[in-house]
């Protein structure tokens, strides 16, 4: 399955599972990022890493390293 | 009823960003007592706060995601709420203060703070930004959907206060609760076998034994005293109830929170999920690949020129007045010179010790403070991140380690502001070796004499330029060995939310610096002051009365052989008050057993001690005196060299001690004949400097901050990389030059 971390900038998707047992996971959990959330990458720093995320209208920055967690299903057409 | 004897506690909670303590302030005022939670690093922050006649503790708990405790921060919150942190008393009421926008996410942590059984009053801080972003809630059935009082406020205007307050007077009587979720059978029966497995240190209520079932590493877990392995069998024990009822336990609490939230929450956004546009469109310069760059570096150069160049004036004054008490306090003391000493240099120094960085301090927070209420401070740690994870900081150690450059004391406060407790300490213990501001001088000193009269003003600029970099260089991979090997620390993710952009409110930014300045004049500024003192002891002590005598008499032979007069003649001279000469003797005699005493206190015996130390590293035993005596405060080195080489007031621009230097031959041993100063020396000692924590201010904000063990822990291997730098460089130097 894909993750976040190869989601592409401008790219939906929805979120599938999180991998639990690590604390990013947890934290990203209680951030709300649960199973069906919708979410798309926003930015990329200038670097190439870390990622922004935006769900439920809010934004968050991860590392590609904790975004590879995150598994997800591709959307479709552009988020903006 | 209440219980007139106990005050009432209110916990102030909520997730990061929400206006929780613009809020806390505006219910407190100016009634407020800020300190730090005893061998942490996290605020401890009260105020007292007026509903109607009755007046209410309230405490300003660090903002949180989640009660699933990974950092300090977030165990002080649980122990606070949970009534297990012994400076606190029992929370009585919980003042949860959410995001409006963000109702969702924010009441997660609401739902986790209620299953503790705390009541709770719900401030919807931020009221006007959700308005004015179109979003459309229906209080009342909020209200009535959760079970608990939830008042409207915007912080920013003082909106909806009274309202809060009287929310809360009534909410002490009656106790409101939230909703809970009512938990799966499978969850009460894992908690029950919890409970039976784990003994007797472990908590006895369900609350908590649910945290130690859902949380990755739980801090109450850890703290079971227990056989690591047993404990964690007993736990997965429990977990496998859950798996056995098709719940992830790793994953359960979220979800069904989530849920639970979701339904609450049906009805009552009247619009879907609005996007903030304008944070959104300012986002898309400020976090660009190239003009966030751009931008970024533009108010970095904004900020450190404040902390460099606007504290200048302020500084000068707070020197300017210090000097001119120490003047005006030494004239009627004239006649008790031990007693003059101890209050011009040593108390009123002392004060001016801690004094001098207040300037500093106050305007990096003005920034800082500007930088995180805006929001723009988490995409400022986006954009640097990645230069800085691999030797395990992050982003936001950029400002602290920028700061650092002006001096390393704001700086090492600013470090406050990285939440990941690893990666604080190591910016807090690398921070030092950045090249401040008061290194500046010596390099001047010693550039000018020595490199650029032989090599020119190109290759002087070029070492002046290696000397900033060096430090900084050895920084990164430092951090890389304490963050891998010697920090035990926990680390925390990088999971960062960029907040929407707002307006900072005056008032809280001018609160924070505040509070900033004085807990450094309190904690800090005693420990700056205590070691002023001692080091002044250092200096003044034993100093015997017959030095006076003894130098006065020698120092008469000497210039007589010199002069080639008879001793009485030169004592005539000496004394004679009209001559001129008379007079230069006088200074020559005064600057000569200034020199004598020096060397016979404990600090100069200390230097002649650890000559053979040095010698390795090319110094005689002035220089190493001049090197041990600036141990307090580097830039001294100046004035002891005047003082050492006999030249009185010098500074790093004297012609006089640029000459004396250069004049310095080796006395005895093999290199008898030859000069000191030489380049492989000279470059030596620059790197010493710029490597060795010579700031006893220093060395105190960092037990401020982390504590004594790191204090020390930083001076000692700062102290062994300098002496290492500097016999290298001497060693290879000499290679070259024979």
């Amino acid at each position: 399955m894909n993750t976040l971390r190869e989601l592409r900038v401008g790219h939906r998707a929805i979120v599938a599972s999180i991998e639990t047992g690590t604390i990013v996971g947890q934290r990203l959990l209680a951030l709300g990022i649960v199973p069906g959330t919708r979410l798309s990458v926003t930015k990329v720093a200038p670097l190439g890493d870390p990622i922004a995320i935006e769900f439920n209208g809010c934004h968050v920055s991860l590392r590609r390293d904790e975004a590879e967690g995150v598994f997800i299903k591709e959307e479709t057409g552009s988020a903006l | 009823m209440l219980n007139e004897n106990k005050p009432i506690t209110i916990g102030v909670v909520g997730n990061p960003n929400t206006g929780k303590t613009s809020l806390f302030n505006c219910l407190t005022g100016l009634r407020q007592r800020v300190g730090n939670y005893p061998g942490i690093t996290v605020e401890r922050k009260l105020g007292t706060a007026f509903l109607g006649e009755q007046a209410v503790t309230l405490i300003d708990l660090p903002g949180t995601y989640s009660m699933a405790a990974n950092s300090p921060d977030e165990e002080v919150v649980l122990d606070v709420l949970c009534g297990e942190m012994s400076l606190e008393q029992p929370v009585d009421l919980v003042l949860c203060v959410v995001d409006t926008s963000n109702l969702q996410r924010n009441l997660f942590l609401a739902t986790q703070i209620a299953d503790l059984g705390l009541p709770m009053v719900i401030a919807l801080n931020m009221w006007d930004e959700a308005e004015n972003r179109g979003m459309q809630i229906d209080v009342t059935q909020l209200s009535l959907n959760l079970g608990i009082p939830c008042i409207p406020t915007d912080a920013k205007r003082n909106a909806g206060l009274d309202e809060l307050k009287n929310a809360l007077k009534d909410a002490i009587q009656n106790k409101p609760k939230l909703n809970s979720l009512v938990w799966p059978n499978s969850v009460n029966q894992a908690t029950e076998f919890l409970k039976k497995e784990l003994g007797n240190s472990a908590p006895k209520d369900e609350a908590r034994l649910r945290r130690i079932l859902f949380d990755v590493d739980s801090i109450l877990l850890r703290r079971i005293k227990m056989d690591a392995g047993a404990k964690k069998e007993i736990v997965q024990n429990a977990r496998k109830v859950l798996m056995n009822d098709g719940l992830n336990p790793l994953a359960a609490e979220a979800l069904l929170q989530y849920k639970h939230v979701g339904l609450m929450l049906e009805g009552i956004e009247r619009s879907a999920v609005i996007r903030n546009r304008r944070t959104e469109s300012i986002d898309r310069i400020l976090m660009h690949r190239g003009w966030g760059l751009i931008v970024f570096m533009g108010l970095m150069y904004l900020v450190f020129q404040a902390v460099y160049s606007w504290s200048g004036p302020f500084m000068d004054l707070i020197d300017g007045s210090i000097g001119w008490l120490q003047d005006t306090a030494a004239r009627p003391l004239e006649s008790m010179p031990m007693l003059q000493s101890l209050v011009s240099d040593g108390i009123i120094g002392g004060i001016g010790a801690f004094l001098i960085f207040l300037p500093q301090i106050l305007i990096l927070f003005f920034f800082v403070s500007l930088l995180e209420d805006s929001g723009y401070m988490a995409r400022a740690a986006f954009l640097m991140d990645k230069l800085f994870r691999w030797c395990g900081l992050n982003g936001k150690s950029f400002v602290p380690m920028l700061s650092s450059y002006a001096c390393a004391i704001p700086g090492i406060m600013a470090a406050r502001t990285i939440e990941n407790p690893k990666a604080r300490l190591a910016t807090v213990l690398i921070s030092p070796l950045i090249s401040c501001s008061a290194r500046l001088p010596v390099y001047i000193l010693f550039i000018g004499a020595f490199i650029e009269p032989r090599y020119g003003a190109w290759w002087a600029g070029f070492t002046l330029f290696a000397m900033h970099l060096l430090g900084l260089l050895l920084s990164f991979p430092i951090s890389w060995v304490l963050t891998r090997f010697i920090l035990k620390t926990a680390s925390s993710p990088f999971v960062l939310e960029l907040p929407p952009y707002r307006a900072p409110k005056l008032g809280n930014v001018f609160n924070r610096m505040y509070l900033r300045g004085m807990d450094f004049l309190k904690t800090a500024g005693t420990i700056i002051f205590a070691m002023t003192i001692l080091i002044w002891a250092t200096l003044y002590f034993p100093r015997p009365e017959s030095i006076e005598q003894e130098t006065r008499a020698s120092f008469i032979e000497e210039e007589a052989s010199q002069k080639q007069i008879s001793v009485n003649e030169l004592e005539t001279l000496l004394d004679d008050e009209g001559s001129e000469q008379g007079a230069a003797l006088r200074e020559k005699l005064t600057l000569t057993t200034e020199t004598r005493y020096i060397e016979q206190s404990y600090l100069g015996q200390t230097g002649k001690f650890l000559q053979p130390i040095f010698e390795p590293a090319g110094y005689d035993w002035r220089v190493t005196l001049g090197i041990v005596s600036s141990f307090p405060a580097r830039e001294v080195i100046i004035s002891t060299m005047g003082i050492i080489y006999r030249l009185g007031d010098v500074d790093e621009k004297s012609d006089g001690l640029r000459d004396a230097m250069a004049k310095q031959v080796w006395q005895e041993g093999p290199r008898k004949g030859t000069p000191i100063f030489t380049i492989p020396m000279v470059l030596g000692l620059l790197v010493f400097f710029a490597l060795c924590q010579q700031c006893a201010a220093t060395i105190g904000v960092i037990a401020q901050e982390i504590g004594w063990k790191w204090a020390l822990f930083s001076f000692t291997y700062m102290t062994i990389l300098a002496w290492v730098g500097a016999v290298a460089t001497y060693q290879i130097g000499m290679l070259f030059v024979s």
